[in-house]
């Protein structure tokens, strides 16, 4: 069982979710996030100062997936989030110890 | 009696008084909006409270205090605490054609919005019971003795023959120079200077500069006190100096910054209707348009001048009313004309300049007097009471600290 952990920007979460949906996937977990990598910072201004926004909102997305479904799902994530420039994103992919599906109890391969 | 009441009159000045009220709460979201998410309510709660806090005294005293039987052209007398004699027959001096009732309720708009618009500079910092004890003390110390000697009878500024349609100096001049003493004694927020404390809800606060464009057609059109064409004339300049104020203030943070901002156009209009309000009586539609064009520009570089300055006029009240307050007294002694107003008086213009020298000795003595006595308010107001929230209570923000509730659910 392994977990894929995405970083991607807001904007294409809706075209990953559409291509997921096209794969067996068991499910996701969004959340709103704030952060960069190497992608420089927004100018703003206030009251006509300038300051740097550069804790930018990005999208991660978490999925619990069994290990022979993992590459089809980073593949689908990162073909359909990439736009070229600085700032895609990231999507890492590590290890479960255990799954409880909380309805049933079940655990194991068959519950995530 | 009740013969010389004229309907027309009395229907527009309550329908001006009720915009006039309005304004508040649109202060409250012009600032709210302006101030951090931890803030806002705290914010909000200080404007709103006002319209009660000051409904109440100005009934009580504040009314009499400001309007009553003169007292050696300083003040009014306790005649009417309680608005006694203060009932549905007109009274002559102020307003001929309407109910005395209609005329003081006006005026306590006036009276009520006059200490929110000083809440904007020591936002995000002050106790509310000091606020609440300071503010009261304002009411009848500060805005009812300036009230009294511009526009009440026998008052000294209004003998001068100077002119203030609707409350250039009584409202605005006198609540700028209160923003500054505040900001001088209270000090600085918390991180000013390192950080930079960005609004936190802007279509809050163009709503509430919305707000108050339109209740400020109450302001100074329902001045004229009839249902006239003066009327007509004060509501016509109102609408031409917000918006070429707002043009202005947008052009020139276009060209210095690169962008127009939001921020900015709302800002600008609020400034365009600050200058605008004394002169809003006297003067003619194109001088209104300099009017607001130039006030425009001279409030944003009034703002820009704070940061250089040094000090936290969180909200711009000093820049925006004071400066602006200040412009419109002085623009009103050169561009005021009889033609428009034969009660009033022709301007440097129209080649009279003692209007103008005037204007300068009521500006003079509304910035000396409000800034002086603030501050003894605030200094004695802070000794008994203590003005600031505590470092943690900065932190957390007055939300939390001062009314124990949370704006957006969280």
């Amino acid at each position: 069982m392994k977990k894929v952990e995405a970083i991607i920007r807001p904007e294409r979460v809706e075209q990953v979710r559409r291509a997921l949906e096209e794969l067996r996937y068991p499910g996701l977990t969004l959340t709103e996030v704030k952060g960069h990598g190497k992608q420089k910072g927004v100018r703003q201004q206030w009251r006509g100062k300038e300051y740097v926004a550069d804790m930018l909102p990005k999208v991660k997305l978490e999925i619990a997936t069994v290990d022979e479904d993992v590459p089809a799902i980073v593949r689908a994530i990162v073909a359909n989030a990439r736009t070229g420039e600085e700032g895609d994103g990231k999507v890492f992919v590590m290890p479960i110890e255990d799954v409880v599906r909380v309805r049933t109890g079940e655990g194991g391969d068959d519950a995530v | 009696m009740t013969s010389q009441v004229s309907a027309g009159d009395t229907a527009f000045v309550l329908m001006a008084a009720a915009l006039v009220m309005f304004m508040t709460p649109g202060l409250a979201l012009f600032y709210g909006g302006m101030v951090r998410t931890k803030n806002v309510l705290g914010t909000i709660m200080q404007s709103f409270f006002i319209v009660a806090l000051v409904s109440v005294l100005w009934a009580l005293v504040g009314y009499s205090l400001a309007f009553g039987p003169d007292r050696g052209h300083l003040i009014g007398s306790l005649a009417w605490a309680g608005l006694r004699g203060v009932g549905q027959a007109p009274n002559p001096d102020y307003a001929a054609t309407i109910p005395h009732l209609a005329f003081m309720i006006f005026q306590a708009m006036f009276a009520v919005i006059t200490p929110a618009l000083i809440t904007g500079a020591f936002a995000e910092r002050v106790r509310f019971p000091s606020f609440v004890v300071f503010t009261a003390l304002w009411s009848l110390l500060v805005y009812a003795p300036i009230a009294h000697w511009v526009w009440g009878t026998g008052g000294w500024i209004r003998n001068l023959g100077v002119l203030d349609f609707a409350g250039g100096t009584v409202v605005h001049i006198s609540s700028g120079a209160a923003a500054l003493a505040a900001v001088l004694v209270i000090g600085a927020r918390r991180g000013y200077g390192s950080a930079v404390f960005a609004s936190h809800n802007l279509p809050l606060t163009i709503l509430g500069a919305g707000i108050l464009w339109f209740g400020w057609f109450g302001f100074n059109a329902g001045s004229a006190l009839a249902a006239n064409g003066l009327a007509c004339s004060a509501f016509v300049v109102t609408n031409l100096a917000a918006s070429a104020a707002a043009m202005s203030w947008a052009l020139a943070e276009w060209m210095r910054h690169g962008r127009p901002t939001t921020l900015g156009a709302a800002s600008g209009a609020v400034a365009g209707l600050v200058a605008i309000t004394p002169a809003s009586g006297f003067v003619a539609p194109m001088p209104a348009l300099a009017i607001g064009a130039l006030a425009g520009v001279a409030c944003y570089s009034a703002v820009q001048a704070k940061w250089r300055a040094g000090y936290d006029d969180a909200l711009d009240v000093v820049g925006i009313h004071g400066a602006g307050g200040i412009l419109g007294a002085l623009a009103t002694g050169v561009f005021a004309s009889t033609l428009i107003n034969p009660a009033g008086a022709d301007g440097l213009i129209l080649g009279n300049p003692s209007l103008l020298l005037a204007q300068a000795v009521a500006v003079g003595a509304t910035v000396a007097y409000s800034f002086v006595m603030s501050l003894v308010l605030l200094k004695a107001v802070d000794l008994a009471l203590g003005l600031r929230v505590h470092e943690e209570q900065e932190e957390m923000g007055l939300d939390l600290s001062q009314h124990s509730e949370a704006a957006y659910g969280f």
